[in-house]
């Protein structure tokens, strides 16, 4: 074969082609609009033993339909870790034909995707309908958006506090009805447990940027609104906190868990199915002591869950969150929670709203609260015996909705928690200081608020 | 085909053409189109043309920077030295190897070739990771476990890119000393030019377009890995195994910021036209 120089073209064609691997396109699936088929799209577990959610809605599907003769309801399940589910449902709200007539949404995205057009106000449907009164203020507030209309129904919330392992305890020499009173005091129970106990993890918050939200909301900022008022967000200035006493103190604490090995193996603490192993293998096994997490974690042991463990609620016991320095008002919770939104694209919202009600008779929106282990975000589901007593521990996080806090619902939200992710595996790591680390996410917020920020001192 | 039809010789390709323009070379203005302007997934309605913004605002990111590192560390770890050096080196020692051997080592790197790229990604994974089959194998022989997908993350992933795709080389190479006439390696014989002598003044020579082809094919592909780092270390921890797809991708659909995710993409775009234009001018390769 003779050597010969490349013709330009075909050079050129090469380049194109080797691009076209990396150039983002995103591909819909062309649904086609039925105007007698709602097409709803929800999440669905990444772990294949949890299917409660995809069968609470197939038996409310299957109600629907009995009552609605001549009209389906054709469910989208999207396989995914939150973060990637919130992505695709963007995609599909896009374009209206790949716009489902409703979606199962995070509330702390719900602003964001608001500000983007996505979606619809359902104020002209939430007047005519009685259940809507039976909510609790907070969470009517939870889909209203800065323009006064509301974007979605919430069908649940949930609070946030201490697990603890009172076996492991008891081998520590600590009390059976532990109740911290600061950060010091929880920080020194996991020392106690590492010095006692060996060859368990002590303490476990979700940190970095693995886990997402997760660790941001369950770990970071149920530290930083026990330092004071309004750590993140400064509603009155309407701006973005930076270099706040509380945000260094929170990252300190985090650096201090890692540092001192009270929590697990980093590596582990950073792995993306972190939150698998603590509910399904870490807790149940007695390889933890304490646990910063969520309100719904029965949900991993009960009867049919992916990992059954009939004793969680003698085992286990639960105490609050207390705040820094156990100043007023003395413990913190975060809470979030899903709503059902209609996009803006959707071709049917009118039969998407009736699903709405029918996910939401009480009947319906107790089941979907035992289930699913949610706290109730209405009066009459809170008061419910059937509610109250289906899982050990319910009244005590419902307790804890009075403590509790929002996140600030922006639509830049998405992006300072991805900012603070990035802060909290940086200390994690080890690879900065709390301060320097701080100093990192003050920049990035400058960045993403196009500087409306407001310095914190205290 | 009559000699007078010269203008209509183009038709039979027409509708090909057409449909390329329109399918790739569509997306791909559109994309660069997208990359001089401030469009969000969400969080922002419309969207205004910025002109470089993206641009400046990558080259002043520390992240970005990091990404550029890595991906040319990634690239040059995994697909020059490793598939390339590795491929080239068992393409020859198969040569020279009976035919079940031959047959054997084969699949088994081709195996490791075909597996879809997850799949392999969660192999590894499982193999690398803290409790994995590395560290029970290094145990068993005695020896100090280790944590690289913590430590060294990027040794890791490119490891793994290596141990996937290395057949690719070895296939291109196997045929590439196959056409090495005999009686040019019998002359170098006489001459007395054995082994490395033999390897660097005759063969390597001879195959040279083939290497340059190989490098080519083998960066391009690598340049633009993602799954395999993705489901191994998610670009963590940290960033100590961001490369700029994974980098891409983070801030075009995790941060929603789609306009600066695509400018990062077409600088990625730049950085294999790069290395393309380097091995055309080196090694003369043919397209």
């Amino acid at each position: 074969m003779p050597v010969r120089t490349i013709p330009p073209l075909r050079l050129a064609l090469t380049l194109v082609l080797a691009a076209t691997a990396g150039t983002l396109t995103a591909c819909g699936d062309g649904s086609g609009s039925d105007p007698d088929t709602v097409k709803v799209v929800y999440n669905r577990s990444t772990d294949n033993t949890i299917r409660f959610k995809d069968e609470h809605l197939a038996e409310v599907k299957r109600q629907f339909e009995k009552a609605n003769p001549g009209k389906k309801v054709e469910l989208v399940p999207v396989q995914a870790p939150d973060n990637d589910y919130a992505t695709k449902a963007q995609q599909m709200m896009r374009s209206a034909s790949t716009a489902p007539d409703l979606i199962y949404e995070d509330t702390f995205r719900i602003n964001s995707d608001i500000k983007a057009g996505y979606l619809r106000p359902l104020d002209e449907y939430l007047t005519g309908w009685k259940e809507w009164d039976r909510f609790l203020p907070s969470a009517r507030n939870a889909a209203r958006a800065e323009d006064g209309k509301t974007y979605g129904v919430p069908d649940g919330t949930d609070t946030r506090g201490l697990w603890y392992n009172k076996a492991l305890f008891a081998r520590a020499g600590l009390p059976a009805d532990w109740r911290p009173r600061s950060w010091d005091e929880v920080l020194d129970a996991a020392r106690a447990v590492k010095r006692k106990v060996p060859g368990v993890i002590p303490f476990n918050m979700y940190t970095g940027k693995a886990p997402g939200e997760a660790a941001v909301m369950q770990g970071f900022e149920m530290l930083l609104y026990g330092t004071g008022a309004d750590p993140l967000y400064d509603p009155g200035e309407r701006k973005w906190v930076t270099g706040g006493q509380g945000f260094t103190d929170a990252l300190e604490f985090v650096r201090t868990v890692f540092r001192e090995k009270l929590g697990p193996d980093v590596s582990d603490a950073l792995d993306p199915n972190v939150n698998t192993r603590v509910a399904t293998e870490w807790l149940p096994e007695g390889k933890l002591a304490i646990a910063l997490d969520g309100s719904w974690m029965g949900q991993n042991w009960v009867n049919k869950g992916p990992r059954e463990w009939p004793g969680w609620g003698e085992e286990l016991g639960r105490a609050a969150m207390p705040t820094q320095h156990g100043q007023s008002p003395g413990t913190v919770s975060l809470s979030g929670g899903w709503a059902w939104s209609v996009p803006a694209r959707a071709s049917n919202p009118e039969l998407a709203f009736a699903f709405v009600k029918a996910l939401q008779t009480p009947a319906n929106a107790t089941r979907w609260c035992v289930v699913a282990a949610q706290i109730a975000v209405r009066e009459d589901v809170a008061a419910d015996r059937a509610y109250l007593t289906s899982m050990p521990g319910v009244d005590f996080f419902t307790s804890l909705v009075r403590y509790t806090h929002y996140r600030p619902a922006l639509p830049v939200y998405p992006q300072v928690s991805s900012a603070i992710g990035e802060a909290m595996e940086q200390v994690t790591t080890g690879d900065a200081t709390a301060e320097r680390a701080a100093r990192a996410y003050d920049e990035q917020l400058g960045t993403i608020t196009d500087g409306a920020v407001v310095s914190g001192r205290g | 085909m009559s000699a007078t039809g010269g203008r209509w010789r183009w038709a039979p390709i027409a509708p090909a053409t057409v449909l390329m323009l329109l399918f790739l070379g569509g997306p791909i203005g559109y994309c660069v189109w997208i990359a001089f302007t401030d469009t969000q997934l969400t969080g922002a309605a419309g969207a205004d043309f910025v002109g470089f913004e993206n641009f400046r605002r990558a080259f002043a990111d520390d992240a970005f920077r990091n990404a550029v590192w890595l991906t040319l560390v990634f690239t040059v770890v995994s697909a020059v030295l490793g598939q390339n050096t590795l491929g080239l080196l068992l393409a020859g020692l198969m040569r020279g190897a009976s035919r079940p051997v031959r047959s054997v080592t084969g699949s088994l790197v081709i195996a490791a070739w075909v597996l879809p790229e997850i799949v392999a990604a969660f192999l590894l994974y499982a193999f690398f990771r803290r409790e994995g089959t590395l560290n029970a194998l290094l145990e068993w022989l005695g020896l100090p476990a280790q944590n690289w997908l913590f430590t060294l993350p990027i040794l890791a992933v490119s490891l793994a890119n290596v141990w996937r795709g290395t057949a690719f080389s070895m296939l291109i190479y196997s045929a590439a000393l196959a056409e090495i006439p005999r009686d040019v390696v019998e002359a170098a014989e006489v001459d007395g030019a054995r082994g490395a002598r033999r390897l660097w003044y005759v063969t390597l020579p001879m195959i040279r377009r083939s290497i340059g082809t190989n490098l080519m094919l083998n960066t391009l592909s690598t340049l633009s890995v993602f799954g395999l780092i993705w489901a191994m270390t998610r670009g963590g921890p940290g960033s100590r195994s961001q490369t700029l797809p994974v980098y891409m991708y983070d801030q075009a659909l995790v941060k929603s910021l789609i306009g600066y995710g695509t400018a990062v993409a077409l600088l990625l775009l730049v950085v294999g036209a790069l290395f393309s234009v380097v091995y055309l001018r080196l090694m003369r390769v043919e397209l």
